[in-house]
């Protein structure tokens, strides 16, 4: 099954509760999806600084002297928040692709999460709640963030197999259904040198939707194209630097359900996960059309 | 009037409590309130009582109903009154994915727009959407009626079997061996009862008929077992 979520804010006033919002959507889909849990978080960051988000098994071992490491191989200052099994690096963002490329040597066994200017993922195998408390999202502010519980139909439970994707600067991608034509689309995207680390489908997904990019489409141009180049079924709610978009398959057997006001703009995989948003009493709910993209941006 | 909250007790007991109504009961109106978008709310009813339920409902609301009417004041999630038997739903917001699927009897009347498949395999149940339904709606449906005030989306009607569809607004395609159908009399008398029954502000004559053609394999004695 899987559950999604989503919160894009217009209102300003609600980026201190971003994480807090998230975090009780996602633990209402819990039992959509209690293989793993994740989330990514559009938050604030400093002119000119980047972030790697990463994740490591080994916690201090390998997080106590990273920053240092990392900093001495890309010649820059490089700051490190630890989180539990995570840890951002803030770096300055034009050493960006040069970090992710150092880490394999400075810090081999480490994971690359999410690279960008705001985006954070924070994601593990576990309860929602678990996954949640852990790296305590509900403390975190930001301007619109996604989220996922995994009931694993393609690859692995693990760590790597959790979403949301993370394939290019700042975009991010969940999905909750499964697509047919991943592993051909795989190949192709590797060929034409798109960086794709694990076996999982949503990957491809996010994947795809990068390269679009990186060929100038726009992010609903993207979407438009994966309606026609993905097979399958999929929902997917994504994310980009300043933008929130859907996507259903054009059969739309998985759910959805949304919900504007002058406030926000929400996703749930049901409307359960609504319920608790400020004015939805009042706010605009509908289900989205299938094979119709919709997109948001600041 | 019978007021039962259901984040303070929860579903288990809500669907007992109602289950208990079945026989000669007197306590015949019940209100549910807080529903948060609950899953199963007031299903396997077999009592002629009247529940509604104050606010938007989950999956499978009201589902293989005997004899009750529930009213849903908001939206219903998907598979609201999946296989009901008799008795009425009424929704007054919007209804998910297969509203009505598989339903042998009774009244399920829309009164915002239903989403695709829409009476799928319907066998027997009277829908009325106000507004719009999405694609595949009656697929493979057998018997009962389809009203829709608004349009109809993609393979309206595919490979259906003895159900009369009827459409006042556009139908965006029609599914393998749905063909429009003359409307007559008797089609505008039973229409203008439904229309009656669901409270919809139409005329018959507004309508397009649609039925099947009876030309797919399963209408050939030749491949009769």
């Amino acid at each position: 099954m899987c559950g999604i979520v989503g919160l894009f804010l217009k209102d300003k006033a609600l980026e201190p509760q971003l994480g807090a919002l998230l975090t009780d959507m996602l633990i209402t889909m819990t039992d959509r999806g209690p293989d793993s849990a994740g989330i990514a978080i559009y938050g604030n960051t400093a002119e000119g600084r980047s972030k790697l988000t990463v994740q490591s098994d080994e916690g201090d071992a390998v997080f106590g002297d990273l920053a240092e490491k990392l900093g001495a191989a890309i010649g820059a200052g490089v700051g490190l928040t630890r989180k539990d099994s995570h840890a951002v690096l803030d770096l300055p963002a034009d050493k960006l692709s040069e970090a992710r490329a150092a880490l394999a040597t400075v810090a081999p066994g480490v994971r690359v999460m999410s690279s960008g200017e705001t985006l954070e993922i924070y994601k593990e195998v576990g309860l929602p709640r678990d996954v949640a408390a852990r790296f305590e999202v509900s403390k975190m502010q930001g301007s619109h963030g996604i989220g996922h519980t995994r009931m694993a139909t393609e690859s692995a439970v693990t760590t790597m197999g959790a979403h949301p994707f993370n394939t290019g600067p700042d975009q991010c991608l969940v999905h909750n259904g499964s697509l047919s034509n991943h592993n051909a689309l795989r190949r192709k995207l590797r060929r034409d040198g798109v960086h794709i680390e694990t076996q999982n489908d949503t990957e491809v997904g996010a994947a795809y939707l990068t390269w679009k990019m990186q060929q100038g489409a726009t992010l609903g141009e993207a979407l438009e194209g994966a309606l026609k180049d993905l097979d399958g079924f999929f929902t997917f709610v994504v994310g980009t630097e300043d933008g929130f978009g859907v996507v259903r398959d054009p059969i739309a057997c998985k759910p959805a359900v949304m919900a504007e006001t002058d406030q926000y703009v929400a996703f749930g995989s049901e409307y359960r996960a609504l319920v608790n948003l400020p004015g939805i009493e009042d706010a605009r709910v509908w289900e989205p059309e299938p094979a119709t993209v919709y997109f948001w941006k600041h | 009037m019978q007021t039962f909250d259901l984040a303070a007790e929860g579903l288990r007991k809500l669907n007992e409590t109602l289950h208990a109504q079945a026989g000669s009961t007197n306590q015949t109106l019940w209100e549910v309130v807080n529903p948060r978008g609950s899953h199963a709310i007031a299903v396997g009813l077999d009592a002629p009582i009247e529940v509604t339920v104050k606010g938007s409902t989950g999956y499978y609301c009201a589902g293989m109903n005997k004899q009750a009417t529930v009213h849903v004041q908001g939206s219903a999630g998907p598979g609201v009154a999946e296989n009901m038997m008799s008795g009425t739903v009424v929704v007054e917001g919007d209804a998910s994915q297969y509203a009505g699927a598989t339903g042998r009897g009774g009244t399920l009347i829309i009164k915002g727009n239903a989403s695709s498949r829409c009476g799928i395999s319907m066998k027997g149940i009277d829908i009325i959407v106000h507004g719009n339904i999405g694609h595949m709606s009656a697929f493979m449906a057998q018997s009962g009626n389809l009203v829709v005030c608004g349009d109809a989306g993609e393979a309206l009607g595919d490979s259906l079997y003895e159900a009369r569809l009827f459409v006042r607004g556009s139908v965006k395609s029609l599914g393998a061996d749905c063909i429009e159908k003359e409307m007559r009399p008797e089609h505008l008398t039973l229409l203008a009862e439904l229309l009656e029954r669901g409270g919809c502000d139409a005329r018959p004559e507004e309508f397009k008929r649609y039925g099947s053609a009876r030309q797919l394999y399963t209408f050939k004695p030749d491949n009769a077992y």
